[in-house]
Parts: structure tokens; sequence; C-alpha cells
């Protein structure tokens, strides 16, 4: 925001546990996929296509959340497809973070011609659409989980650039970094053991936005049917498919939306509930 | 004086932007495996003839002579030709562009209403239970993204409760008498309300999954800047002049709590209108963002590259248009 300084009250600490519960328990699904799902998520029977979810008049109560048009298990894909989204949540947001924070750091510190240079590659990648960006990356990287990854990385190292480039450069300007300068401590020391612990509550707070933003990306790349592979339990792939037979089995695209809406929604309110808690800056 | 200087200087800037913008989009596009030639031709054709079409395309030069040629070609409005669709790129963007401003425009009309009745709301009934509500909505709203949005619009209207048109950008059975690819605008002007009420019905689904972040975003901003209005002396004096609270906040808050808002409108545009590549798709609107897709899935690489670098100068146009009304709407600003 331009300005969020103010005197807003926030609804409590409730979100930050209530966003953690259900990142905690969908990564734990994650973890322990194969254990806990009851069946194979590739398995087909095309016998039992399009079962209705428990509930519904003419549902198998071995499949408690109803099957898609090819018989495979709701429940199984959605709970594999929690490994997907976490994996590239995690790796991805973790790289994004790396790369974006580093040239955001050596931008405001060092000032001059790499601040001109990372700041006017900003700006041209500002320039693209970002979904269109990530779908030609695809085309070029082809398909597969490390290829999301290295596409999530190079579109948004921007989001944490910016942020983390005004930051070091406030940071830069503060006493402390004044007196170590005098105290004839290296530049490079100044950055790393001085100015990078106090900007890494704000990175810390971007991570958990941007791990629900990979999510999205993945989902939005198997929604165009560039992700993984078509097979592969996916969370956009699951809605995908939905979205074809949305007319016949609501439940196969209600289901994965429904988490995705959940876990999206969690990694963004755990990021805020971080900010409210720890991070004087970006309040 | 001054401003004359910094609009220069940021006009400077925004071609060196799109340049950059050019060179990446050009050679990363390059890299892309696949021969787009091999795949516009039948099966059986021979070497010959995927040689001397990739040839005619001018695809068997160096990577910098094409680029040379493309950047020339760029200057004097010629885009070259699509490899997919066999037609010349400028005409094909510039006939989906209409398509995906209306949208963009129409999305934006939305998000402005909803965020500026939320924010209003939440000040009339500040520190009660409705500003609460608005202050969860907005944070929900702000947290998914438009796709997800979208998708959740499809499911509730257009299955569960089936009012909106979830597909397409007119019913195909209507007759179009339009000259210009500006279909809402000319459907008014010409008081065809039957074909513009059938457009708004098919635009609306999409238009609001675009408008939810974007309305959060407004209300959340504009209700915070109201609020800070709202102690100013000047707001206080007006109440004590026994002004109703609706006046004071309409007539006496707003139009000194806007500036802020109205910038940030401005930015999140360029983001709203990155969103319709993928709204577009998901509700078969045929728009330019739409087109954008089947190029790259048909590795049809002068139109995308068209596509690409309009994109870009909308972007860059809407930023400059934004910073001078700021510059235009703050007096501290225009006196500098």
């Amino acid at each position: 925001m331009l300005d969020g300084r103010g005197t807003v009250r926030r609804p409590l600490g409730a979100r930050l546990w209530l966003s953690g519960c259900w990142l905690g328990i969908m990564a734990l699904l994650a973890l322990f996929a194969p254990l806990i799902s009851p069946h194979d998520p590739l398995a087909q029977d095309l016998f039992a296509g399009r079962l209705p979810p428990f509930w519904v008049r003419g549902s198998d109560p071995a499949f408690l959340l109803g099957t898609d048009s090819l018989g495979r298990d709701v429940l199984t894909r959605l709970i594999h497809g929690a490994r997907i989204a976490f994996a590239v949540a995690l790796i991805a947001g973790l790289a994004t973070a790396f790369v974006g924070s580093v040239l955001g750091l050596l931008a405001g510190y060092m000032r001059g011609w790499v601040d001109v240079l990372i700041s006017r590659l900003v700006e041209i990648w500002m320039a693209f659409p970002p979904v269109l960006f990530a779908i030609l990356l695809i085309a070029v990287l082809g398909t597969g989980l490390t290829s999301i990854i290295i596409a999530i990385v190079v579109i948004d190292w921007t989001r944490f650039c910016r942020v983390v480039r005004a930051e070091a450069m406030n940071q830069s300007a503060m006493d402390y970094v004044s007196s170590a300068i005098v105290a004839g401590r290296p530049r490079r020391d100044i950055l790393w053991r001085e100015i990078l612990p106090n900007v890494l509550p704000t990175i810390v707070v971007l991570l958990t936005l941007e791990m629900g933003i990979a999510v999205i990306v993945e989902a939005i790349l198997s929604f165009v049917n560039l992700s993984i592979s078509t097979d592969a339990p996916t969370w956009g792939g699951m809605i995908a498919e939905g979205r074809t037979s949305i007319h016949q089995a609501w439940w196969v695209l209600a289901f994965p939306l429904g988490v995705l809406f959940l876990t999206v929604l969690s990694f963004s309110q755990f990021g805020e509930g971080l900010k409210d808690r720890f991070d004087p800056v970006l309040r | 004086m001054k401003l004359l200087r910094a609009i220069l200087v940021r006009l400077a800037t925004m071609s060196v932007t799109l340049i950059g913008a050019a060179v990446v989009v050009f050679f990363v596009i390059r890299v892309v495996p696949g021969n787009p030639i091999a795949m516009m031709l039948p099966p059986g054709a021979s070497e010959d003839d995927i040689a001397r079409l990739t040839a005619h395309y001018g695809l068997d030069k160096t990577l910098f002579e094409q680029f040379g040629i493309w950047l020339s070609g760029v200057f004097r409005g010629d885009f070259g030709t699509s490899i997919s669709l066999r037609q010349p790129v400028m005409p094909l963007v510039l006939g989906r562009l209409p398509a995906t401003l209306e949208l963009a425009i129409f999305a934006l009309v939305i998000a402005v209403v909803i965020g500026g009745v939320l924010a209003l709301t939440g000040v009339r009934h500040r520190e009660t239970r409705t500003e609460t509500a608005i202050d969860v909505a907005n944070g929900i709203g702000l947290s998914i993204p438009d796709f997800l949005w979208a998708l959740i619009l499809i499911v509730l209207f257009g299955v569960l409760m089936p009012v909106f048109h979830i597909s397409g950008r007119i019913s195909p059975s209507l007759d179009l008498p339009f000259v210009t690819q500006f279909y809402v605008f000319e459907s008014f002007a010409r008081l065809r309300f039957d074909l513009w009420w059938d457009l708004l019905k098919h635009m609306f689904m999409p238009a609001l999954a675009l408008a939810i972040p974007l309305a959060a975003i407004i209300s959340q901003l504009l209700k915070q800047s109201l609020k800070e209005t709202m102690h100013l002396d000047y707001v206080t004096l007006s109440r004590t002049k026994g002004y109703s609270e609706n006046h004071v906040i309409l007539s006496e808050a707003l139009p000194n709590a806007m500036l802020p808002t109205l910038t940030l409108i401005g930015v999140q545009f360029t983001f709203l209108i990155g969103g319709t590549v993928i709204i577009e798709r998901l509700f078969s609107y045929e728009g330019l963002g739409n087109m954008a897709i089947d190029a790259v899935i048909n590795r049809d690489l002068p139109l995308i590259q068209g596509i690409v670098i309009v994109f870009a100068l909308l972007f860059t146009i809407i930023n400059l248009v934004v910073d001078m009304t700021y510059a235009l709407l703050n007096p501290r600003l225009r006196h500098a």
C-alpha cells in the first residue's frame, strides 16, 4: 500500500492461528500423502466415473469426495496435489526470495550504476503481463516441475527486489550504518551483517505471500495445460478437468477450488498476521 | 517548465523500457524449440517447401539480422506477418485490443463503484461491526487473485444459479452491424440496447472477477485516507457548522482523501490489464490475451512479439498518464 501507517485495529491474532492450522494440516497431508490417501492418484476406473460426493444419492462410500470423469478418486488426488503445490510453494518461494532480495539489497545499498541497471531491469519486467510471460517461459523451457519453478523465479523476483531495495535504502540512511562505516567495517560486511538482518523480517513476510502466489501460478499453468503432465494430480489440473465437466460433475471443480482458495487465503493471511506481529516497517 | 522537462525524461525512460522489453521478448521466444514453419505445413511437405517458407518469413537469417529487420519494421508500424493466421500482425492485434480494453475499463468501473461504496459505508459506520465486516471482506478480496474469483463466479453464477453468460463476448445468434471493434461503445452510440445488454451480460462475470481484488484495494486505501481526513480541523469545523455526517464525508472529506487512491488505481489498472490474459481464456472471451495464449501454443513468433509490445506500450502509457494526472491534481507538484 502507498501509505499503510495509521491506526487500523486488527482483528487480533486469530487469523495467524487459523491460517497456520490450515497450512499445517495441508503440509502434513502433503508429507504423508501415500500413507493417508485411500486410493492410487492415477488409478482409473471407467465404471466408477463421475461418482458424486458421499452426501449425494448414488455415491460410493469408498470415494468420499466422488470421482472425476476417468474414475479417479478426488480426495486422493487432492491430497497428492498438496505435495506438488507445497513443493512449488516452498522451492519457488525461497528461490524467488533469494534472487530478488540479493538484487534488491545490492541496488539499494550500492546505489550508482548497479542500482540504475537493476532498476531499469525491474521496469522492463513490469512492462510484461506476468501470466503471458509465464506461459511464454514454459513454452521455452518445456513443461515440468523445474520449469515451473524457474518461470516463477524469473517472473516474480521483481516483487522482492522493489521492496527490499527501498528497505535497504532506508536502512543505509540510519545511524547504525554510519557508525559501522566510521568504525571502518568493510562494505560487504555492513551489507550482510548489519543491513540484511534488519531487512529479513520484510523478506519473510513477502515470502509467505509469494508462496501463495506460486501455488496460483502453478494452478494457472496447469489450467492452460502447461504444467507438469495432464495426468499428474495437481490442483490446477483438477480444476481444468473440472471446468470441462462442470455441468455433469460440479464436485470435480468445486473441491480443488475450495482447497486452493483456503490455501492461498491462508498463505496471505499468515503473512499479514506475521507482519502485524513482528514487522514495524511494512505495517 | 519543470513539468515539461519531467515529461521528456519520462518519455526517454519509457522508450528505453520498451526497447528493453522488445529485446527480451525477441530473444526469449527464439529459444523456443519446435519449428513454427514445419507446424503450419501439411505433414507431407518436402524439405524444400519448409526451406522456402522459412526464408519467406525471414527465419533463415541470423538472430541479430532478424531483430534488426523486425525493429525497423516496428518503427514503421509493421509488426510482420502472423505465421498461424497468415495475416499482418498489426491489424490482428488492433482488431482484438478493443475487446480487451472494453473488458478492462468495465472491470475498472465495477472496482471503483464497489470499492468506493464499501469505503464510504465503512467510514460512515466506523468503529462498528459494519466496519469490521468490510475489513474482513477487504482482506479476503485482496488475498485471492482474479483467476480464482473467476472460477468461483463460474461455479456460483454460471452453474448453480445460471444468470450470466460464462463464455464468449456476444451471443453468436445475434447479427453484428459493427464497423469498429468497440462493440459496447458502438452499440450504445447506435442505440442498439439489445446488443449492448447482451454484451454486458457476457462481460459481467469476467469483469467482476478482475474487479474484486482491485475493489478491495480501493476500499481499503480510501477508507484509510478518509478516516485520517475525518480528524482534520477543517472537517471538524464543517461538522460544528451543523452539516450532516453524510455531507461532511462526501463533500468535505472525500475530495481531499481521494488523491492517493487515484494514483493507486492507475498503477493497479496495469495489473488488471495483465490479468485479462488468463481471464479471457477462462471465459473464452475474444480479446488480446486469449489470442496471446493461442499464439504461444502455435509458436507464432511474430504474433507473440506484436502482442507483447502492444501490452508493454499500453502499460507504459498508462503509467505516464497516471504520473501526469497526479502532477496536475496535486497543487504542490504543479507549482513546484
